[in-house]
């Protein structure tokens, strides 16, 4: 097991959890998100290969309504 | 009218109202308000997914980012690094290059930290980013704007979410009369008129949000803002008469029995 924080919270995954599958635990359409891995922006072509590891922080943010 | 179009970046609007998609009761209030309006744009917010609940509804799923413009902005940003941050996110979530800018002061006015914006708005267009900026009446701080590489300038016409309408015809008059990108009054619009009195001033545009969201009925205010928005664009490319000090009667006195 690995302990990450998402979006502010601090949750135990599978080592190793690509990022891909993560979007999919949480039943996330990777279209229509974005995804910042400890402070840098992850493009969305690594969604597939980049695995998370402990420590990680990650933001996943979305479009919401907004002025 | 038909060529009567607003230009922002690539897009051709067809109407020259943007909405704001905050404050709704929920998205089929947002989506319904959004096509009684007939805006080709809308501004969004980008905000952390809510991971403890999966099935909440997505703001895509009610307005398709294909059939109508989104305008990611950076609502709740008070420095020039958290709104890059935010419009780089924005970015990559799907392309979005054309942006709102919105960098501000303080929480109790919302009004604009120009310092902020004007830096923030010269690392985007350095970027490659097309910069629609939320700014002041100022029209000095305007032209610097667009100096800067703006796309549209977007001065307030009073608070954010006042209603209080436009508080300075003459500045506004004088930004645009000073700009050659659109001018856009963002905020502070209360009712329809006072979307109408924007565009007899000549603004390119006008962005609504609280008025529309929080007017009793929302759908039929959306319809009246579109009318005005309208009504203000004729009026200003039809030229008002000038104001006389006197009467002048409107038949003839030829004739009178």
């Amino acid at each position: 097991m690995a302990k990450i924080q998402l979006n502010g919270k601090k949750i135990k995954i599978y080592r190793d959890l690509s990022i891909k599958n993560l979007l999919k635990k949480y039943k996330l359409n990777e279209k229509k998100i974005a995804i910042e891995l400890n402070g840098t922006i992850l493009p969305k072509e690594h969604y597939g290969t980049k695995k998370l590891k402990n420590k990680d922080k990650i933001e996943i943010v979305q479009f919401i309504g907004g002025g | 009218m038909s060529s009567d179009n607003l230009k922002i970046y690539k897009h051709v609007l067809k109407s020259r109202l943007i909405v704001g998609t905050g404050k709704y009761k929920n998205f089929k209030e947002t989506a319904a308000a959004v096509k009684a309006s007939g805006a080709s744009m809308v501004t969004v917010a980008i905000r952390r997914v809510n991971i403890l609940d999966k099935k909440k509804p997505v703001l895509m799923d009610y307005l398709d980012p294909k059939k109508i413009i989104y305008l990611p902005n950076t609502a709740g940003c008070f420095n020039s690094k958290d709104a890059l941050r935010t419009l780089r996110l924005a970015r990559e979530m799907g392309g979005w290059k054309l942006v709102k800018l919105e960098v501000l002061g303080d929480k109790k006015t919302l009004y604009p930290n120009m310092v902020e914006t004007l830096k923030s708005t010269e690392a985007l267009v350095k970027e490659g980013f097309k910069v629609m900026v939320y700014c002041s009446d100022d029209p000095i701080m305007a032209k610097k704007l667009e100096d800067l590489g703006a796309s549209a300038i977007m001065p307030l016409a009073s608070p954010i979410g006042s209603g209080r309408g436009i508080k300075n015809k003459l500045n506004l008059s004088i930004i645009i009369n000073n700009s050659k990108v659109p001018v856009i009054v963002d905020a502070g619009i209360g009712t329809a008129s006072d979307a109408t009195i924007a565009m007899e001033l000549g603004c390119s545009g006008v962005l609504v949000n609280t008025a529309i969201a929080k007017a009793k009925n929302p759908i039929m205010m959306a319809s009246s803002m579109k009318d005005a928005v309208i009504a203000g664009r004729k009026s200003f490319l039809a030229g008002r008469i000038n104001i006389q000090k006197f009467a002048s009667a409107s038949s003839p006195e030829d004739g009178l029995i």
